[in-house]
């Protein structure tokens, strides 16, 4: 019994919502983050199983573009939570709201 | 058979690392819990015949992310545990596992309630690359597609990636004593870590 497309898009989506529950229940902004890249790697492990599923080369292309895009997005949110602790040593992400003009 | 207990034993690790992230109160051990998390992600993706993508998986996330996490942890020094037990906003808790719960039930119901899950025409492209007898391999054909369908997105994601690279520096970089004047001289930059690690930062 080999496991079929269907195990992998369950096992995405439960990846994904405890992806989402983490970021809506922690407070500390760098482990919110990695509750993205976690919704990030599901919603990569859906296009990789459509991919196979489909027989499309285009879905696993898109993956790299999304990891591409995922770092990208990690350095520039990181530098921004250095800029915002350095300020603010210890502030969660409630404290952003300081940040307000 | 192989594939079955491959599946499980990557997916319970998939699943133990991401209940990891969000439950250790220490920011060092949710890194790590994402290591095994997206190692797991890697396992099944070489399952499914992407091997580029679990081989950049591992280099790009497991090596190059994590410890960029790592870095931050240790250079903002808030590796100390979190009190997880305070809760500031109440029944914020119970309301985010609820819509997780809710978020994973109409997914699963999505999935699992239609006769067949996945529709849609096959690719017209042709097969992907499978097993050891495939002609071509998966590197090579996700090569062929990156530079001539996707050639115009591969290039945009060069120019994303430089303005990533400025941008960290503009935000991170430490302000210079002329610019400092202009923030407002209240003492606030000058705080424990502003100086040693915004050097090592610059």
């Amino acid at each position: 019994m080999a496991p079929t497309d269907t195990w992998y898009l369950v096992l995405a989506a439960l990846l994904f919502a405890i992806g989402a529950v983490g970021l809506l229940v922690r407070r500390n902004p760098l482990v919110m983050f990695m509750c993205i890249e976690l919704m990030l790697n599901a919603v990569n492990l859906t296009f990789v199983s459509f991919a196979s599923a489909l027989d499309d080369i285009g879905g696993q292309v898109v993956v790299f573009f999304v990891l591409v895009v995922a770092a990208a997005e990690v350095v520039v949110g990181l530098a921004i939570i250095v800029a915002v602790m350095r300020r603010q040593p210890g502030a969660t992400a409630d404290d952003v709201a300081v940040l307000r003009g | 058979m192989v594939e079955l207990i491959v599946f499980l034993i990557a997916g319970t690790i998939v699943l133990g690392g991401a209940f990891g992230v969000i439950l250790n109160s220490n920011p060092v051990h949710a890194a790590l819990s994402l290591v095994a998390t997206l190692f797991g992600v890697a396992v099944l993706f070489i399952a499914q015949d992407a091997h580029f993508l679990a081989a950049i998986q591992v280099i790009v996330y497991a090596g190059a992310i994590v410890v960029l996490f790592l870095f931050v942890i240790m250079l903002l020094g808030v590796d100390q545990a979190e009190q997880l037990e305070v809760e500031p906003l109440t029944a914020q808790r119970p309301v985010a596992i609820l819509a997780g719960v809710v978020l994973a039930g109409f997914t699963l119901v999505a999935l699992l309630a239609g006769g067949s899950t996945i529709t849609g025409q096959k690719s017209v492209r042709g097969d992907i690359a499978r097993g050891e007898d495939a002609v071509i391999t998966n590197v090579d054909q996700i090569g062929r597609v990156l530079f001539t369908d996707y050639v115009l997105a591969f290039e945009i994601t060069a120019v994303l990636l430089t303005i990533a690279v400025v941008g960290s520096v503009v935000l991170a970089r430490k302000l210079h004593s002329n610019e400092r004047s202009l923030v407002g001289d209240d003492g606030e930059t000058t705080t424990p870590f502003a100086d040693e690690p915004g050097e090592a930062v610059r």
